[in-house]
């Protein structure tokens, strides 16, 4: 998907951090796995029996390169086909954004995952706030370089309105590791206002 | 993009029909049982030391064992997968033993109804048993046995090439890698089955089928090639129609004939089409094949449940179908690939975007083709753990 045209997971901090949850030799799900090299390097690492679902041709060609098991499949649509805690970890890296339902989407990856990681933008951070209150413009930034109308993130969120959705979803958030910005010191302290992103450990009630 | 690299001599690749003679008789689906079964096939590449390179192909409705390569040097038309196997090709035979064979019931080598029945002396023509899918597979199953390969890499084919890959994987669990099933169904559809059925009926209202009776000189040409160019609608799509022919007259002319013979180039291309097929298709065969595919249910006893049809198969899948594919449409693979995932079994479906139709399974060979090398590579690695 978009934002991982330069799926690079030495500069992506939230896939570190998702790396660090998985468990060697474990079930691992990743949804909207691009050309498959985050779960590549999960693969090689810790052994995990992996899948990933990508809904681009060209992508999915490169998938089965990396060696990874990859089904086409459109976030979108119903992931019924995904059996029920059929996995150990589900994966969902800064994708929320671009589904056209996110409550839907998060239903559905806590029902197929024992626990789900799902890596969020933060349209809290307060260089968003500071672009929208002073510019008056809509905000945009390194990690988020698209113009309003062409971009593919079309359900920005708040941390702290993705953790009220999950609240309504009985969503149990486990853990939250906040991805820091330039002020690490701050995002600690306030992570709605100082991370870009972060990465919830979900589960279902 | 242009992938496949052309084997730097230019010498043409020869690959050899070889037939193997079924060692006991041949139990059969319908009860009955077949005598002194031939089985025509063809190899290319090396088998390994270890026997573990061994790639099997199988072939769709009028398909033959001649997968690739040439039988002599002077022959016009390569096997009917040139493109995808040989040397240097995305299939490499340079790096793997390709089998194929052709399927009991068919005409072009092994046992089918043009062969002599060994309890009359003469052809079996109608007499011949019905068979099925899996019959097909039971004899292909005594091929491998007989050229020493306990367990093949892959079993790869479309169509009801595909067909018969599914099957094996659900027969012989442990004799396989990797399973590619390409734009196929684990059941025929109602409408395949209807398809089929106006074709025998073209083929029984020609009057020289003669119930299945009829000699070299007077063959249901007609009634056959009747039956091809419906057969061969149904593997393109509109758009492909579209494309190729428009609705452009024959021999490009500007205005109608105002008559019946083929007027638009579509219909030319059938016609010729049709008359192709006759000379290398026996009508006969046509009934017997068209009827294992009609038959074909994965789900038949399991009572329609394909979670549990396919609870025992043990290898990894490919699974791939194509667009603009409404023989085989993309739902029937999804349907495979959900199945195989309620078994938590190993699988990557792939749907290729594609405006040829059914036919695309033979034509889009680059990114087919890539899948299928990437694929393959990893599951000989996979192979020995």
């Amino acid at each position: 998907m978009s934002n991982k045209r330069n799926l690079d997971t030495n500069r992506r901090r939230d896939l570190e951090i998702i790396a660090s949850l998985v468990k060697p030799g474990s079930r691992v799900l990743d949804l909207g796995c691009g050309t498959g090299v985050f779960l590549k390097q999960l693969k090689d690492e810790y052994h995990i029996s992996a899948l990933g679902v990508e809904i681009d041709e060209d992508s999915i060609v490169r998938c089965i390169g990396n060696g990874v098991p990859v089904i086409q499949g459109d976030l979108n649509d119903d992931l019924d086909y995904l059996p029920e805690k059929s996995f150990d970890l589900a994966i969902l890296s800064q994708t929320l954004q671009e589904t056209s339902r996110p409550d839907k989407l998060l239903s559905q990856i806590v029902r197929i995952g024992n626990q789900a990681a799902v890596s969020v933008i933060n349209f809290g951070h307060w260089l968003c706030r500071l672009q929208v209150a002073f510019r008056g413009k809509m905000p945009r930034s390194s990690h988020m370089p698209f113009q309003w109308y062409d971009t593919p993130n079309i359900h920005f969120c708040t941390l702290q309105d993705f953790r009220q959705l999950c609240a309504s979803l009985n969503i149990r958030v486990v853990a939250e590791y906040p991805v820091s910005g330039k002020f690490p010191r701050l995002t600690g302290w306030m992570p709605n206002l100082f991370a870009i992103g972060s990465v919830f450990v979900l589960e279902q009630q | 993009m242009k992938i496949e690299t052309q084997s730097v001599n230019e010498k043409v690749f020869i690959t050899t029909p070889q037939d193997f003679r079924l060692p006991g008789e041949l139990k059969l689906d319908c009860g009955r049982i077949l005598k002194e079964v031939n089985i025509r096939f063809e190899t290319a590449g090396t088998l390994n030391s270890d026997r573990s390179n061994a790639v099997l192909v199988t072939h769709a409705l009028s398909g033959d064992a001649h997968v690739c390569g040439r039988h002599t040097p002077e022959d016009k038309k390569a096997g009917w997968w040139d493109e995808m196997i040989g040397p240097g090709k995305l299939l490499d035979t340079n790096k793997y033993f390709v089998i194929c064979s052709n399927v009991i019931g068919g005409c072009s080598g092994s046992t089918g109804p043009q062969s002599i029945d060994p309890d009359t002396g003469k052809p079996y023509n109608m007499n011949f048993p019905v068979i099925t899918v899996a019959d097909m597979v039971r004899a292909q199953k005594q091929l491998i046995d007989h050229l020493g390969i306990k367990k093949l890499l892959a079993v790869l084919g479309g169509s009801m090439g595909g067909m018969q890959v599914l099957q094996w994987a659900v027969d012989y669990p442990d004799m396989m890698q990797a399973i590619i099933p390409i734009a196929t169904a684990c059941q025929f559809s109602p409408q395949n089955i209807a398809f089929d059925w106006v074709a025998r009926e073209a083929i029984k209202a020609d009057p020289n089928w003669n119930g299945g009776n009829y000699t070299e000189d007077s063959v249901p040409a007609r009634g056959l090639a009747a039956a091809r160019m419906l057969a061969h609608i149904t593997y393109l799509s509109e758009e492909s129609m579209s494309r190729k022919f428009g609705r452009s007259l024959q021999d490009k002319s500007d205005s109608y004939d105002y008559a019946f013979d083929f007027d638009f180039a579509v219909e030319s291309y059938l016609q010729y089409q049709g008359r192709r097929f006759v000379e290398r298709f026996d009508a006969n065969s046509y009934f017997y094949i068209t009827r294992a595919t009609d038959y074909f249910d994965l789900t038949a006893n399991t009572n329609g449940d394909l979670v549990k049809a396919l609870e025992k198969v043990k290898a990894a899948f490919l699974v791939v179908s194509f667009s603009s594919d409404w023989l085989f449409p993309t739902s029937q693979s999804k349907r495979i690939v959900d199945a195989l995932l309620q078994n938590r079994k190993e699988v990557s479906f792939c749907e290729i975007e594609s405006g040829y139709g059914h036919d695309a399974f033979l034509l889009e060979v680059d990114t087919l083709g890539r899948m299928v090398r990437d694929f393959l590579q990893h599951q000989q690695e996979a192979y020995h753990e």
